[in-house]
């Protein structure tokens, strides 16, 4: 049951400020996105239309605290599919930025987070990999750098343990 | 394109790794070279590099066109156009560099912080595209097929696109129509071998969703290998080093979980296309696939030089 009183009727225009959720108003439901989507196909958690509906509707803390918003693989068939231009998994990237802001990191992204800034890679290139390289005549490559290291810290992302 | 004068290279590219391929798919990246410089497309490499910032996307908008804008500047100092081998890294540096070249204003807060920060500074001159597209584009499948040595006409592949070498369109300057793609096709069918069609050839691998949701990523996976078995193809041909991941390093588990057996070899288009050239399959990498193409292999008939 949705009470109406939980609702947040300004939800919606902190999304359409987001960038990537500025054309959320357009959706009119029709289900384009849902019906092509290769993730709905194997699990009915994830439903873009239901989202897109739910944070319509003001149900800010449900779509923010939900797992859901995190199932899109970001295949784009909805992008190019959508009669309202919706743009569905840039607006999903714009639900996912809020609900980080607002505390909701998947564990699974914070270790992301921390790989990039310990490498400036999602995966490290230990000496393993950069002896296959000089073994296999390629070019070899700086397996660090700080820079990620600085914009994730600067930006609020990642955090020194202290 | 500029072309510079003379005959040879025919053009030149900065090769951008991203995360994956020196880790996981080093097959990829000796195959693409391999065929590059046989076919007159002249690679060079900054070894600087960092991820494109497509992990971030999701998490902080300004973090990821930070992280793509540096990857960006360190080309731009270069004066070369980029392109990617990975399909993820296409998308997310193409899209970015559309969003700075688009928003003079947006450009200009990102490199504030990029200066400050990292004494960078990104104008917007660099063109990002993917290895298959140059092969595809500034090679052509004629050059190709003027050049093969070895005989494939027996092979039966089945082309996965993957979903950001084409998508989203707008980004890629409407290369072909992201709903009826045929580069792949042609450019396997050049090869001489068949491209074989199958159902929902267009499905997502579902690397998108692994790191959140390993049983719904596998699932995603599991459809296709379904779907080319169906086809009784020799492989899946592909273009991206995560597709790799889900279908090459994950298959075992996708056996396991749903209790099937596929063996089914996964190569990446260079890989195809040297053999095509003649190249010997150890020049390829072909010794590094975890599911070993030795049947395949077998159908490939070298022609005496």
């Amino acid at each position: 049951m949705i009470d109406s009183k939980n609702l947040d009727p300004n939800f919606k225009l902190l999304i359409a400020a987001e960038p990537g959720g500025e054309n959320i108003k357009r959706c009119f439901s029709c289900g384009t996105c849902t019906a092509g989507c290769p993730v709905r196909e194997v699990t009915d958690r994830y439903n873009p239309r239901r989202i897109i509906r739910m944070a319509l509707l003001g149900m800010k803390k449900e779509v923010l605290s939900s797992q859901f918003i995190w199932l899109c693989s970001s295949c784009y068939t909805c992008f190019e599919r959508c009669p309202q231009n919706v743009r569905i998994p840039e607006l999903m990237n714009a639900l996912k930025n809020i609900a980080v802001r607002e505390g909701y990191l998947p564990a699974a992204m914070k270790s992301q987070i921390d790989l990039l800034s310990s490498f400036g890679r999602l995966l490290e290139i230990t000496e393993f990999e950069s002896e296959k390289r000089r073994e296999s005549g390629l070019p070899s490559i700086q397996g660090k750098t700080e820079d990620v290291k600085k914009i994730l810290g600067e930006v609020g992302l990642h955090r020194e343990k202290t | 394109m500029k072309r510079p004068e003379g005959s040879s290279p025919l053009s030149q590219y900065i090769l951008y790794l991203g995360c994956t391929v020196p880790v996981r798919a080093l097959n990829y990246e000796i195959s693409a070279r391999k065929v590059a410089q046989r076919l007159g497309v002249q690679l060079e490499d900054i070894p600087e590099f960092s991820c494109c910032g497509y992990p971030v996307k999701s998490l902080h908008h300004d973090a990821y066109l930070l992280m793509a804008a540096r990857n960006l500047a360190l080309a731009e100092k270069k004066g070369l156009p980029v392109c990617t081998l990975c399909s993820s890294c296409c998308g997310s540096l193409a899209e970015a560099n559309h969003e700075l070249q688009e928003d003079e204003k947006l450009r200009s807060r990102i490199n504030e912080d990029l200066s400050r920060w990292l004494g960078m500074r990104y104008e917007g001159g660099v063109r990002v595209t993917h290895f298959t597209r140059v092969l595809q584009q500034e090679v052509g499948s004629k050059k190709i097929s003027e050049q093969i040595q070895a005989d494939l006409s027996s092979l039966r592949v089945a082309p996965h696109y993957g979903c950001h070498y084409t998508k989203p369109s707008t980004i890629h300057h409407r290369a072909e129509d992201p709903e009826n793609p045929r580069s792949l096709d042609e450019l396997i069918e050049a090869t001489g071998a068949h491209s074989v069609n199958y159902e929902d050839k267009l499905q997502c691998c579902g690397g998108g969703v692994l790191a959140i949701d390993e049983q719904v990523s596998l699932a995603m996976a599991q459809r296709k290998l379904d779907h080319v078995r169906a086809q009784q193809a020799d492989a899946i041909v592909l273009i991206c080093p995560f597709c790799n991941v889900m279908y090459e390093s994950n298959q075992r588990k996708i056996e396991k979980v749903f209790q099937k057996e596929y063996k089914l070899p996964i190569l990446f288009y260079p890989q195809l296309l040297g053999l095509a050239l003649g190249m010997a399959p150890e020049e390829l990498g072909l010794n590094m696939n975890r599911i070993k193409p030795n049947e395949l292999l077998k159908k490939v008939n070298r022609r005496a030089s």
